[in-house]
């Protein structure tokens, strides 16, 4: 099997469910407990916590763990509009945020908020200028990605966190969870308020992921009760899982260093023999995130090509996971102003650290027969 | 373009005559040892100057380590050209216009190479000139720019400098002698111990402690203090002392108002015994005059009474609102606050005495020899130590 469906979710490393295993049988105490068993989990958490401290450049404190990325974005959202209603009721983000900030700025404007949801570029990249034209004075959150989970295209996160820091009055929060381990981005000194990561985008296992929160950043929390991580999200801490997300973290670190040409190289060798497939319209920008491709091609059903593709052993998918069971168009397309019929037919080629160059001139012979035998089928 | 280089500055060493060699040796060794995870730079010597080649290492992290380090006076990202006229225009241009908000510079030369053929009144000429010629909106002050362009012509190379950051100051730790600091998870005696370092001073740590009174949860705060206080130099050697049978003989055989007193004297003569043992010549508390009832003078005179050692106080004469300024920019508070009892908080006289004798404790301690019960305390004592950056223990194999 090729699996290139890395952006929908990665293969967990062995280690890192080893690791989660361990954990589960050995240091199953609850970390607030008194007991000796207690304590010791809770300095196995505090360890990983100043591990993933370490690895992001943050202070420890500044680390929440949660369940993952849709639980972050949530957190970080409604926790600043809720705390700070009485500050503004004015929100900003884009047309292409992932569903659980979209949607989650949607619910937001059902409780009386207004949300500016600008538009992309042809690359599908915000323009910085829209960005500063849109504060108000009303405006507390501006909720921005990093990296589009369709297209592949990157924000200008560091320029948005320049004007970010000439309104103390708002809070910045990025949607990372795309760009851990494959775009840099740096935290401390960023203008960066909140940002999401998730676990399984990394290696790691579904139901882990942490928020960033900066140093001094208060938040109205989704879960009351026992007021664990700093009361910001109640419930018994998932140790196993934290410890399990804080080891793939730094895997995946490690694994920056060295294979981040590797991946800009076969993202190339992508772009370069897609786009000259007879019908096949590329939709991710060559100065893109090294691991998504979005390709259309237009007057066939994308599933059609999916399951084509699978039958041969090869694994791609449809816009995001999270959207692809309601067959419309994408809404990310379709704001990068793509027409009808390409939004409707569009697939995603996602990459790890682990695919290989041979896999990709497999997958992009197996992907040019496929097209044309499927054409002339219809045709 | 960007900046390969940071250059650190050692004011106050350069002034010791003798001594300069190794202290700034120490030094060396102790950003060398505050570096040890990144492997790819190199911290070299060089003429009243300290330089870390950066070697494709991003600057932050290093710049935010070496901030900690005692003995550097201040630091500044550099760029390393060559001695070359275009080069260093080239390099002093980069300098100026990567200078967030400024409007305003001036160019200071320093010729430490006498052999470069232009003279530093010449070349901050010629530089200056360049600046404004190819840029546009840059004016010149000399007396109050908003960045300074320093470009030093050494021998080898030049260096080119926009920032100038301050440093911890003080001297390097491990040139001030040791002192075996009573540690004991309080807010006060970390900050103690911080202030101890940042005189050279290389620590050791003891901590007395009670269990069951006292949790393993507590003992932890200890090393996680100790362990802070790791970033600031070095290794720290933490002696932790079991002191519940000590703590029980004293309150049941001293009476109530004396007790604490006499608990405080074994304390410090214990310490004294480690400090033999360790070679150690000094002790430090976090001691504060006036801040609690074994802290007014009459309780220090009582209490120091069984040591001929210094005893170090540099809290002596510091607010308790100062001394809490100081433990939250050093690290230490949230962990200090964390909500564990010591040996101190558990065994409390309700009205222990303000104004203690050192005749009448003479007195008290004829009645009972607390010296066997001493011997096994010590006897019993764990040594854990403590390196910076070095965390080693069963849960690597988790994470």
């Amino acid at each position: 099997m090729i699996y290139l469906d890395n952006s929908a979710t990665t293969i967990p490393d062995e280690s890192v469910v080893q690791s989660f295993k361990q954990v589960s049988e050995k240091y199953f105490a609850n970390p607030s407990s008194i007991h000796e068993l207690g304590a010791d989990v809770e300095r196995l958490q505090t360890k990983a916590r100043e591990q993933a401290a370490t690895l992001l450049q943050i202070d420890p404190s500044e680390i929440i763990f949660t369940s993952g990325g849709t639980e972050g974005n949530n957190l970080a959202i409604k926790g600043v509009a809720l705390k700070y209603q009485g500050r503004g009721n004015h929100i900003i983000t884009t047309e292409i945020e992932h569903a659980s900030v979209y949607e989650t700025c949607k619910s937001l404007e059902e409780l009386g908020f207004t949300v500016t949801y600008l538009p992309v570029n042809s690359d599908g990249v915000v323009d910085v200028q829209m960005v500063r034209s849109a504060i108000t004075n009303k405006t507390i959150l501006i909720s921005i990605m990093h990296v589009n989970n369709e297209t592949g295209s990157i924000q200008p996160i560091e320029e948005i966190g320049e004007i970010a820091k000439k309104h103390p009055k708002l809070f910045f929060h990025v949607d990372a969870v795309q760009a851990l381990g494959k775009v840099p981005l740096q935290l401390h000194h960023s203008g960066i308020d909140l940002c999401t990561f998730s676990g399984h985008k990394i290696h790691g296992l579904k139901g882990t992921g942490m928020l960033y929160i900066k140093k001094g950043t208060v938040l109205y929390p989704l879960f009351h009760g026992g007021n664990q991580e700093q009361g910001l999200r109640s419930g018994t801490e998932n140790v196993a899982g934290n410890v399990s997300f804080v080891r793939a973290l730094r895997l995946m670190m490690e694994r920056k260093q060295k294979g981040y040409g590797h991946l800009q190289k076969i993202h190339q060798n992508l772009f370069n023999h897609l786009g000259k497939i007879d019908g096949v319209y590329i939709n991710s920008s060559e100065h893109g995130a090294p691991h998504i491709m979005n390709v259309s091609v237009p007057g066939l059903k994308p599933e059609v090509v999916i399951h084509a593709l699978f039958e041969k052993g090869i694994v791609i998918s449809t816009q995001s996971a999270c959207s692809s069971k309601q067959s419309d168009k994408s809404r990310v397309l379709d704001a990068s102003g793509r027409s009808s019929v390409v939004s409707s037919s569009g697939l995603r080629i996602s990459l790890s650290y682990d695919t290989s160059e041979k896999e990709i001139e497999i997958f992009i012979r197996t992907f040019t027969e496929t097209i044309k035998h499927l054409k002339d089928i219809l045709e | 373009m960007h900046y390969d280089h940071i250059l650190i500055r050692y004011g106050e060493l350069a002034l010791k005559g003798k001594n300069k060699n190794q202290f700034i040796t120490q030094l060396q060794r102790n950003i060398q040892q505050a570096l040890k995870h990144y492997p790819d730079i190199r911290v070299k010597r060089s003429q009243g100057r300290m330089f870390i080649e950066l070697n494709g290492q991003g600057p932050e992290p290093i710049m935010k380590q070496c901030k900690k380090v005692f003995g550097i006076y201040s630091l500044s990202l550099a760029l390393k050209v060559e001695n070359e006229e275009s080069s260093i225009k080239e390099g002093a241009l980069f300098a100026l216009t990567g200078s967030p908000n400024a409007k305003t510079f001036k160019v200071s030369v320093r010729r430490v190479n006498k052999g470069f053929p232009i003279r530093s009144q010449e070349m901050n000429r010629i530089l200056g000139a360049h600046l404004l010629k190819n840029t546009s909106i840059y004016t010149v002050n000399v007396h109050e720019p908003d960045v300074e362009i320093k470009v030093e012509i050494r021998e080898k190379a030049t260096y080119i400098m926009s920032t100038v950051v301050r440093g911890a100051g003080g001297l390097p730790v491990g040139t001030g002698g040791k002192s075996l600091l009573l540690l004991s998870g309080g807010i006060d005696s970390p900050v103690a111990g911080y202030l101890m370092m940042k005189r050279g001073v290389q620590l050791e740590m003891v901590h007395f402690h009670s269990p069951p009174f006292t949790s393993e949860r507590a003992k932890q705060k200890v090393l996680d203090l100790t362990k802070t206080l790791t970033e600031f130099g070095g290794s720290i050697n933490v002696h932790l002392i079991p002191f519940t049978t000590l703590q029980q003989e004293i309150f049941k055989s001293m009476p109530e108002r004396y007790a604490m007193t006499i608990m405080r004297r074994v304390m410090l003569t214990i310490s004294e015994k480690i400090c033999h043992e360790k070679n150690i010549l000094s002790l430090t508390t976090g001691e504060s005059l006036g801040q609690v009832a074994s802290q007014t003078l009459a309780s220090m005179n009582a209490i120091n009474e069984v040591t001929n050692l210094p005893v170090l106080r540099p809290l002596v004469a510091l607010d308790k609102e100062e001394i809490i300024t100081h433990s939250k920019r050093i690290g230490t508070y949230d962990i200090s606050i964390r909500p564990y009892e010591d040996c101190c908080t558990i065994f409390v006289p309700k009205s222990p005495a303000t104004n203690p004798k050192r005749e009448i404790i003479h007195e008290l301690e004829k009645k009972v020899d607390f010296t066997p019960f001493m011997n096994e305390a010590i006897a019993k004592k764990e040594t854990i130590k403590i390196v910076h950056n070095v965390q080693s223990d069963h849960f690597d194999e988790l994470l």
